[in-house]
């Protein structure tokens, strides 16, 4: 076990600048997602970690030593694909024991070995089945196994539930923190799904164009995003754009947001502010707002989309839709077309340098 | 799911004769009838030309296992195709290997046209290039000379590692493009996750890439082990003397003894002994895949 460094790490291929200078410590024992849209350069990050390419500049160390220029073979890594890339030609026992087998180990240990993973796993019963007669999320299991039986010092997981179906997904989520934990292994994760970046791990990473934009806890990049990228990324966010005044922002149309959290910019510089859209107040005309919720505005429902435990609702104002979510706890529904009151505190509103 | 794809299949037959059919009756019209004319030849005593007389014999047959030179010169052209096929095999899947694996784009392309084009030349115009290249005094002689500071003689022609150098390169394309096709197949990440699991290259392309690449390598094997068994061009213009092959007795016995029964009867041998190597070789093979 051990940790990863990653310290100003820089690949380009050709005239593209895939990572631009990136540095992350990645905690011994972690769950660390790295998360980002596609071309964010997560997965080229993933792979210098590996070893199957190596970074321009930069330095990368696992467990405290160098590995910038050690081939992937010789790293201890393991690695599950987003395909899983088993190897068809092998049974799904063989397939686990690849990794100790090219390593010459004693067959009665690699035996022992790859019962105990398939079992931790939960696959104990397929280790004569062939890849092609599993199911995906069996397929999963056996890529992980693989992956760990060698004990590697880091796993590395390149968006591992993408082909699964959206309930198998949730388990597999479930099932792959509850494996971490019982190996404690330091775990990279790459994904572009920030729900699941959010419910799995300890950190995460936000990368944009070969940037990191901001990594932290989950509940730190969602409660406090230094960006309005990471805001609108992980998570929805109401963004309003205008003149810090100390206290906040002032909106072109002369209306004042007032926040206190987030970053701090001096009065007259552009800022910008971001609410999540469960933190907004949605109300009448008639009813008045919580206590405390010192930023108001006012405009007009748009569209209404229910979604059984909460609805959504558009509120368009000044040219701007909002987006707010209520749950559904049986008060009266808004319709379409009503004007509505929006309230929200300014500790749920973060200050964002522009 | 069994029984749906039974049922899938049955419905699937009717309409898909009048695809079926003009396959078949080609290869009807085309090989089943010349061959069993062939077949029905092998077993007379001469051919039933211009009024002479014939009748029904099993001689020719026995004169292959009466006369020890027939099967002497089958052995060397198994040989032949064995050494060939192992040739193109060494030759073959590397590049292969690099066309499917390692080049991208424009290079690839431009390749695997050097690869096709033999195909696109005169077979016996190929041939007689390398005559002018393998002969003493010839292009490769020359170069030589012009090249080492002492002299050597190179005269490969009428020659048996001229007749191999000949018919591997005629067939060599065969099996660049079976192993192409499985190479290609075979997903990038396989070899990647066998290096992630601490495999060396070598280890990969034993465990991983040979065995997957099995069905090409036999598909090309296959292709190029039975013509060159029975090849004769080859043989006749780059081995000379040397080149006597089985392939090139069987041509004498149609052209030039004009013994067509003779030499329809030895084609059937080799036939029948290409396909006994065939099915020996294929589970064996399999299982190694």
């Amino acid at each position: 076990m051990a940790g990863v460094t990653v310290a100003n790490v820089s690949r380009s291929f050709g005239a593209h600048q895939a990572l631009d200078d990136v540095s992350i410590d990645f905690p011994d024992g972690g769950f660390y997602a790295l998360l980002g849209p596609s071309g964010s350069g997560k997965t080229t990050l993933l792979r210098q970690i590996a070893g199957f390419d190596f970074p321009d500049t930069g330095r990368i160390a696992i467990g405290g030593e160098s590995v910038e220029r050690v081939p992937v073979e010789k790293r201890r890594i393991g690695m599950v694909f987003q395909n899983y890339a088993l190897f068809p030609n092998m049974s799904v026992a063989d397939n686990v024991a690849f990794g100790l087998s090219v390593r010459g180990e004693p067959k009665a240990m690699i035996a022992t070995e790859v019962r105990r993973a398939l079992d931790l796993v939960q696959l104990g019963k397929l280790g004569g089945r062939r890849p092609h007669q599993l199911s995906g999320g069996q397929r999963q299991r056996v890529a992980l196994a693989r992956a760990i039986v060698t004990k590697p010092r880091v796993l590395l997981l390149d968006e591992p539930l993408g082909a699964l179906d959206k309930a198998l997904r949730v388990d597999m989520q479930i099932e792959l923190k509850r494996i971490q934990r019982e190996i404690g292994i330091t775990t990279i994760f790459v994904t572009h799904d920030q729900e699941e970046a959010l419910t799995m791990s300890d950190r995460i990473g936000i990368l944009r164009d070969g940037r990191l934009v901001q990594e932290g806890p989950p509940e730190e990049i969602y409660d406090r995003p230094q960006s309005e990228f990471a805001a609108t990324f992980l998570g929805d966010a109401n963004i309003f754009r205008g003149d810090a005044t100390g206290s906040g922002i002032k909106l072109p149309d002369g209306t004042t947001i007032a926040a206190s959290t987030g970053a701090s910019v001096p009065a007259g510089a552009k800022a910008s502010c971001a609410v999540r859209p469960e933190r907004i107040q949605i109300s009448t005309g008639a009813a008045k707002p919580d206590v405390g919720n010192a930023n108001m505005l006012t405009g007009q429902v748009s569209k209404r989309i229910f979604a059984g435990n909460n609805s959504t609702y558009f509120v368009d104002r000044e040219g701007q839709t909002l987006k707010v979510i209520v749950q559904n706890t049986g008060a009266e529904r808004l319709a379409e077309g009503q004007p509505v009151v929006l309230s929200w505190s300014p500790e749920s509103t973060v200050l964002i340098a522009a | 799911m069994a029984d749906q794809l039974a049922i899938g299949s049955r419905r699937g037959l009717r309409p898909a004769l009048p695809l079926l059919l003009p396959a078949y009756l080609w290869l009807t019209v085309a090989i089943f009838l010349p061959l069993s004319a062939m077949v029905f030849f092998s077993f007379m005593t001469d051919l039933p030309l211009a009024g002479k007389e014939w009748a029904f014999t099993l001689g020719n047959y026995a004169a292959f296992f009466s006369q020890g030179l027939y099967s002497t010169l089958l052995l060397a052209s198994l040989r032949l195709g064995l050494e060939v096929t192992l040739w193109c095999v060494v030759i073959g899947y590397p590049a292969a290997y690099v066309l499917a694996k390692v080049l991208k784009g424009r290079s690839r392309e431009a390749i695997f046209l050097l690869v096709i084009l033999p195909f696109w030349s005169n077979g016996l115009v190929r041939i007689f290039s390398w005559a002018m290249v393998l002969r003493e005094g010839g292009i490769l002689d020359t170069a030589l000379n012009a090249v080492l500071p002492f002299k050597i003689n190179i005269d490969l022609m009428y020659s048996y590692p001229a007749v191999i150098i000949g018919l591997v390169h005629s067939y060599v394309p065969y099996m660049v493009l079976t192993c192409y096709l499985t190479l290609q197949a075979i997903d990038d990440s396989l070899i990647e996750a066998g290096r992630s699991l601490g495999a060396s290259r070598l280890q990969v392309l034993k465990r991983v890439i040979i065995p997957l690449s099995m069905p090409g390598l036999i598909a090309g094997a296959a292709l190029i082990f039975v013509p060159v068994v029975g090849s004769f061009m080859e043989p006749r213009i780059l081995g000379g003397r040397t080149g006597t092959f089985y392939g090139t007795v069987i041509e004498d016995q149609f052209v030039a003894v004009f013994n067509w029964p003779l030499g329809a009867a030895l084609s059937f041998i080799l036939l029948a002994v290409v396909l006994i190597i065939l099915a020996l070789a294929a589970p064996v093979l399999r299982r190694a895949g």
